[in-house]
């Protein structure tokens, strides 16, 4: 009734500034109530930040780690032993030994990457000063190992031949020592690499994958039209969905940065674990935006399922955090660099690893917020068009 | 009532049939059914006869959808016994050889229908189920069509069609399988008045031809009743009597079926009695509070709403009444904001409506049509969300809440969540947050839909007390008579217009009726609804179905669905079709081990010719780009840090002359450790290049660098050890899991979300026709995708296929049966598109591209990641595509893992099938 005055309006900016906040915030509360009821996903969404960090982590190196070598030893002496037993664990499997009818069907089978093989007389042509060549075949279709592998075992070869030699008296000095040294993660540990990276993929696919399908859910139950008979504006809506998520995913990550890569795994963090957590509060900004608007553009779930396999993956794959983003053709590292995931990758690796402070990231942070902001805007404007589609 | 329904009057014939057939079509002793600790059925004992024609009464809540569904199998028994047409349905063989004799018809406007497909589509989808042939299905789909006046509309989409339509399709596709036993739950629920009579008839015309038919009907409308031989009535899970409808008003001395329940009901439960007359009318000169002029909305050619104008003034209450899909709603939400007009006006209060003004919607109440409100939300959890959103301070929230929960009996229900909540009970809800922020003004789309009487008269009791004692204007859609009449002003709409608006006494005047039913007919038809044909129903089939076990038309009708559906979307079309080609590209460019175009800088202390040298002959090299020097060790530390430069190369002071002394000397490397695998290949690249230096400078010199023995590589497969010739036959298999699975996976959880999954639980379908029919569209989508992949690999990407194709195309075919089967082991796990879509997109994405050999060989993983890619079929499949393309493999050495990749087709089809269930519980 007209005369009522709970209802009324707050009147004055400062008033009406409140009064969004506060929509944003009880809808916020809402979000998160929702998000507590469906136990199915929270199940997943906890597993994404622990147990698949960890299995990740551990299970799969991003270095020279248990590779496989056959050998084919048709010498069988001293030198050639000494060669197989530096190949040491954890870069080598122990060498299994090998019929040369052997070796084509191994490698078929991808049970070996490498295959050393020692011709007859080896350590006596060595010895005698014949320089006789051993092959290696390595399986170009491992491609991680196969280029580290036989980098690493050409060293070893060289390595333990020289010291075999210099043992019967030849002098091998070389005139200029090369001394290589790591800076950053000097252990080479690609467990907290892989970890750090698998962490950003999930973070990326929750983020984007929760606030559009919230969306559409709505959508589909009818209380996003519900919503917009309140006097409730459609960027508080989106507000309270950006932020809900983005604070339920900023904590898994920050229990998961802290916790699983810490403190179980032991993982050293250069830089300040504030600042990371503040860029990556940056990024969800972007994904969350960015999945409401891919929930705008598709018309049901199964469309934003498939656009979302269409956008995600590449923005995860090509990121920098699986392959090197060097490597990429010019003209997709320039569009990549649009993408905020590559430069959350960037930002990233420069604070946990490298150590890097604001003043090294504030570009990557800003561009990060100027890309989410812009996807804030479009979807802002798709919103009521979205709405009126699904009449 | 008796006067307009056939059934009643051939009562004494049907009581002869029965006798001299004695059959007892439906016997239940004892029946208990809850769910978690509400009791839905309460013990319920009740033996129907052959042919009979059984009305099942109560308010909402009582457990007669529990009921219904147990009689035809779609609920798991908890308690008790169920015997149907001689079967017992606990035992499943039983229960597998009666169900072809069932038909079931849920509750929900077409619930159990496919939106996407057509009519005749819908129709030739259960005549399939229940096993026809083509022939005879050709021969009894028109006369159905016939009958029910669909004709026309045989090609429209079901989604298309208006309520009372759909409950006509659904009544023809329960028919379409000759059933002895029909079971409708609900349908006319939200039916307008004229389709609920057609409805009748026709159902009348069925039983007219089909003398041994039961019909036994679940319905809270007390007037429906009353037209079946026999009802019962249900309150609290329990029966409250169970007689023919004279015989009820007999015994309660009750001139209607409604009143004689009420009076069955314990005291407290009766509510305050007849609906109240109106109240005084509204003055003349009251202000305007409602104002449309000439609105109009358009979707596409299609006009919704044609130019409808009305004036409503302050206080009073305006009824909506028209037919299903009449644009009621439409003028509704254009009123609100929620939708454009076209063209015209509406006005509130006097001022042109603006979606973008928000003020003007704390003066407005809006309930719509569908429940919008949040299920996951408690009901107290709900109001509260409300009163903060409309700026309500906490003690007057709290106040407002407590008044509302008294007003609308919600005290029971205030830490309910929403979701469970009986329909009548949610729709109280519903118009309690309507009114919590005290609106001048109440649109309300249907609030009674589904309602129960007893519900039905509060809520009416409660609109009247808003607009006489509050003021407050209401404009409200309804399909109930008896609500129209208490209505100040009502107006009748058809087709997008209005075709006449008045008091109800003057628009019954108009039409010479004495029932507002009446007139209202006589008005459809004059704004052009054609009135019914009659039409008889074809022949029963002769001979009984035989039930085998596999079915390959039940089977194909799952098939032909999802390949209906997948057609009439072309957005998923394209995307399932070219998205992986897409994808292939991106990835096929985008992901490469190579490690080049690394940018070093060089921090030189010596500055002679020889470290000169030393950097050119890094510089030269195609993996490195050198950038400008170094000027500290400051500078040095920056510029990794800022990933300027990879790596950093430090010459010592006299490098050149140390190097011609021969004097030892040590070059310093720092390389950026962050990324391992690149430091590592950086490591290896640099030591070459420092090697080839020193032999260079060797030589030079005049001498040699001598090595005692060599070691001599050789690539074997990929000889130049291209990126591209090992990553694309891998991405062919990463894109066959994406895309297939996630397809997959939402194509059985949507039935689950829409409540078409009934279908499986009353038909006969068995749950291995139901996977396998929905897998098989995908996997022809994905066999599909197999082939233009292949021919990107081999003409885009310049890979060639060095092995056999007729392996490498046999393994793709066994590897997609692989990974659309995840998809149904993940939409079988799950219950909503949300759950199935994350699930999917986890349990893929992390092993296809980590564990199963795309960059590290499975052989060199450790832990839980090794018996994922182990257990994963990526992995064999991967080795099958690597295996053929680059290593150049014949079809006896892909053998072993074609096998493998095999293997995981039927082992996730069972699990599929193990989780799925036949019976809800």
């Amino acid at each position: 009734m007209a005369t009522s005055v709970q209802a009324s309006a707050p009147r004055g900016f400062k008033a009406r500034l409140a009064s969004r906040a506060g929509n944003v915030w009880h809808l916020l509360v809402k979000e998160l109530i929702s998000l507590w009821r469906d136990r199915a996903l929270l199940i997943l969404v906890l597993y994404a930040f622990t147990a698949a960090i960890y299995i990740q982590a551990t299970g799969m190196k991003h270095d020279l780690n248990r590779a496989t070598v056959g050998v084919v030893d048709e010498d069988n002496s001293a030198l050639s032993h000494a060669i197989l037993d530096a190949l040491l664990p954890p870069r080598f499997q122990p060498a299994i030994a090998l019929e040369p009818g052997e070796v084509d069907k191994g490698m078929d089978a991808a049970r070996y990457t490498f295959v050393l093989n020692f011709p007859p007389n080896f350590q006596s042509d060595v010895l005698a000063g014949r320089a006789p060549s051993v092959q290696l075949l390595i399986d170009a279709t491992a491609l991680m190992q196969a280029g580290l592998g036989a980098t690493d075992i050409s060293g070893i070869f060289q390595q333990e031949v020289n010291r075999f030699v210099s043992r019967t008296g030849r002098d091998m000095a070389t005139p200029a020592e090369l001394k290589i040294r790591v800076a950053f993660n000097q252990g080479l540990e690609s467990s907290w690499f892989t970890g750090t990276m698998g962490l950003i993929t999930n973070i990326t696919m929750l983020s984007v994958l929760l606030a559009g399908a919230a969306l559409i859910r709505e959508r589909e139950h009818g209380t996003l039209e519900h919503l917009l008979v309140l006097p409730v504006h459609p960027s508080e809506i989106m507000l309270a969905k950006i932020l809900a998520n983005g604070a339920v995913i900023l904590v898994g990550t920050t229990f998961s940065i802290l916790v699983v890569l810490k403190g179980v795994m032991g993982m050293e963090i250069a830089g300040s674990v504030g600042l990371f957590l503040l860029g990556t509060a940056l990024y969800l900004f972007f994904t969350a935006a960015l999945g409401i608007f891919l929930g705008t553009l598709s018309g049901s779930m199964p469309q934003f399922g498939l656009l979302f396999f269409l956008i995600v993956l590449p923005m995860n794959m090509l990121s920098g955090g699986f392959t090197p983003l060097e490597s990429m053709p010019q003209w997709l590292q320039t569009v990549m660099q649009a993408s905020p995931s590559t430069q959350f990758v960037a930002f990233a690796q420069a604070i946990l690893y490298r150590g890097a402070g604001m003043e090294t990231v504030w570009p990557r942070f800003l561009a990060t917020f100027a890309i989410g902001m812009l996807f804030f805007l479009v979807a802002l404007v798709r919103f009521r068009k979205f709405l009126a589609a699904q009449q | 009532m008796a006067a307009r329904g056939s059934i009643v009057t051939t009562i004494e014939d049907r009581a002869a049939n029965e006798a001299a057939s004695g059959g007892v079509a439906l016997r239940l002793a004892g029946i208990r059914h809850g769910y978690g600790k509400t009791r839905a059925v309460d013990g319920i004992d009740l033996t129907i006869a052959e042919g009979a024609s059984v009305a099942l009464v109560g308010p909402d809540g009582v457990g007669k959808s529990t009921l219904l569904g147990l009689i035809t199998g779609a609920k798991r028994i908890q308690h008790g016994q169920v015997e149907v047409l001689g079967a017992d349905l606990a035992v499943r063989r039983q229960r597998n050889l009666v169900q072809p004799r069932i038909a079931y018809m849920p509750q929900g406007l077409g619930r159990n229908l496919y939106p996407n497909l057509t009519v005749a589509e819908n129709i030739a989808f259960f005549a399939r189920l229940f096993g026809e042939d083509a022939d005879a299905k050709g021969a009894r789909v028109a006369p159905l069509l016939e009958a029910t006046g669909l004709s026309p509309f045989a090609g429209r989409l079901m989604r298309k069609l208006s309520g009372g339509m759909k409950q006509k399709l659904g009544l023809c596709c329960a028919l379409v399988h000759d059933p002895d036993l029909l079971v409708l739950d609900e349908p006319t629920t939200g039916v307008d008045p004229l389709s609920r009579r057609q409805f009748w008839d026709f159902v009348e015309t069925i039983r007219a031809d089909r003398p041994r038919l039961t019909l036994l009907v679940a319905t809270s409308d007390m007037e429906e009743a009353a037209r079946f031989e026999r009802v019962v009535m249900m309150d609290a899970g329990r029966m409250l009597a169970d007689d023919t409808p004279a015989g009820l008003l007999a015994k309660t001395g009750q001139p209607t079926l409604e009143r004689a329940f009420i009076s069955l009901l314990p005291e407290d439960r009766r509510g305050d009695g007849d609906g109240a007359a109106r109240g005084a009318p509204i003055p003349d000169d009251a202000p305007i509070a409602i104002e449309s002029r000439d609105l109009t909305r358009r979707f596409g050619a299609f006009v919704a709403v044609d130019h409808v104008s009305f004036k409503i003034r302050r206080g009073e209450i305006f009824g909506f009444l028209g037919s299903n899909g009449c644009g009621k709603s439409t003028t509704m939400k254009m009123l609100t904001g929620l939708l454009p007009a076209s063209e015209g006006e509406a006005l509130l209060f006097g001022v042109p409506v603006d979606p973008a003004d928000i003020e003007t919607r704390r003066r407005v109440g809006y309930m719509s049509q569908a429940f919008s409100l949040y299920g996951e939300l408690t009901v107290r959890q709900n109001l509260e969300l409300h009163a903060h959103l409309f700026s309500l301070d906490t003690d007057a929230a709290a106040r407002r809440i407590a008044k509302l929960t008294a007003d609308f009996d919600l005290e029971d229900h205030l830490d309910a969540l929403s979701d469970g909540l009986p329909l009548g009970v949610r729709q109280r809800l519903s118009l309690a947050v309507a009114v919590l922020h005290d609106p001048e003004i109440l649109i309300l789309d249907e609030p009674t839909s589904g309602v129960d009487p007893v519900a039905r008269d509060g809520f009416w009791d409660h609109l009247q007390r808003l607009s006489r004692d509050e003021g407050v204007t209401i404009f409200v859609s309804t399909h109930f008579m008896g609500e129209a009449e208490r209505c100040d002003r009502i107006s009748f709409m058809h087709a997008g217009r209005v075709i006449a608006t008045g008091t109800p006494e003057e628009l019954k005047a108009a039409q010479r009726t004495s029932s507002l039913e009446e007139a209202f007919i006589a008005y459809m038809e004059m704004g052009g609804r054609e009135a019914q044909t009659d039409a008889r129903l074809p022949p029963p089939k002769v001979g009984a179905a035989r039930r085998s076990s596999f079915s390959w038309t039940r089977l194909g009708a799952y098939a032909w669905r999802e390949t209906l559906e997948l057609q009439r979307d072309p957005v998923r079309l394209a995307f399932a079709l070219l998205g992986t080609a897409i994808l292939m590209i991106i990835f096929g460019y985008g992901i490469t081990l190579d490690v080049d175009k690394l940018r070093f800088a060089v921090l030189d202390r010596d500055q002679t010719a020889e470290s000169r040298a030393y950097i050119d002959e890094f510089a030269h090299s195609t993996y490195f780009v050198v950038e400008r020097p170094i000027r500290d060790p400051a500078d040095l530390d920056r510029r990794l840090k800022a990933n300027d430069i990879a790596f950093a190369i430090e010459l010592p002071p006299n490098f050149g002359a140390d190097l011609r002394a021969g004097r030892s000397t040590e070059v310093l490397v720092t390389i950026d450790g962050a990324m391992p695998f690149r430091a590592e290949t950086i490591q290896g690249y640099v030591q070459q290049v420092h090697l080839r230096f020193l032999e260079e400078a060797a030589q030079a010199a005049g001498g040699t660098l001598s090595t005692a023995a060599s070691l001599e590589m050789r690539y074997r497969y990929n000889q130049s050890f291209r990126s591209v010739d090992a990553m694309v036959p891998a991405v062919i298999a990463l894109m066959l899991i994406f895309i297939p699975a996630i397809l997959t996976a939402l194509g059985v959880v949507t039935e689950k979300e829409l409540g078409s999954i009934t279908n499986l639980y009353v038909t006969p379908v068995t749950k291995l026709e139901f996977l396998l029919g929905k897998q098989a569209p995908y996997v022809v989508v994905a066999f599909f995708n197999f082939f233009v992949m292949v021919a990107l690999a081999l003409f885009l990407f310049g890979v060639p296929l060095k092995g056999s194709f007729l392996g490498l195309m046999l393994g793709a075919f066994v590897y997609v049966l692989a990974t659309t089967a995840i998809g149904l082991v993940s939409s079988t796990l799950t219950n909503t598109q949300v759950a199935a879509l994350f699930g999917t997109a986890i349990g893929t994405m992390m092993p296809a591209t980590q564990f199963s050999g795309l960059l590290q060989p499975v052989a060199t993983l450790e832990g839980a990641a090794r018996v994922v890619g182990t257990l994963f079929p990526t992995t064999y499949f991967m080795r099958i595509s690597v295996g053929a393309f680059t290593k150049g493999l014949g079809f006896t050495e892909l053998l072993p893992f074609i096998l493998a990749t095999a293997a995981f087709w039927p082992a996730l089809l069972l699990l599929a099938h193990l989780i799925l269930r036949k019976q809800e519980t």
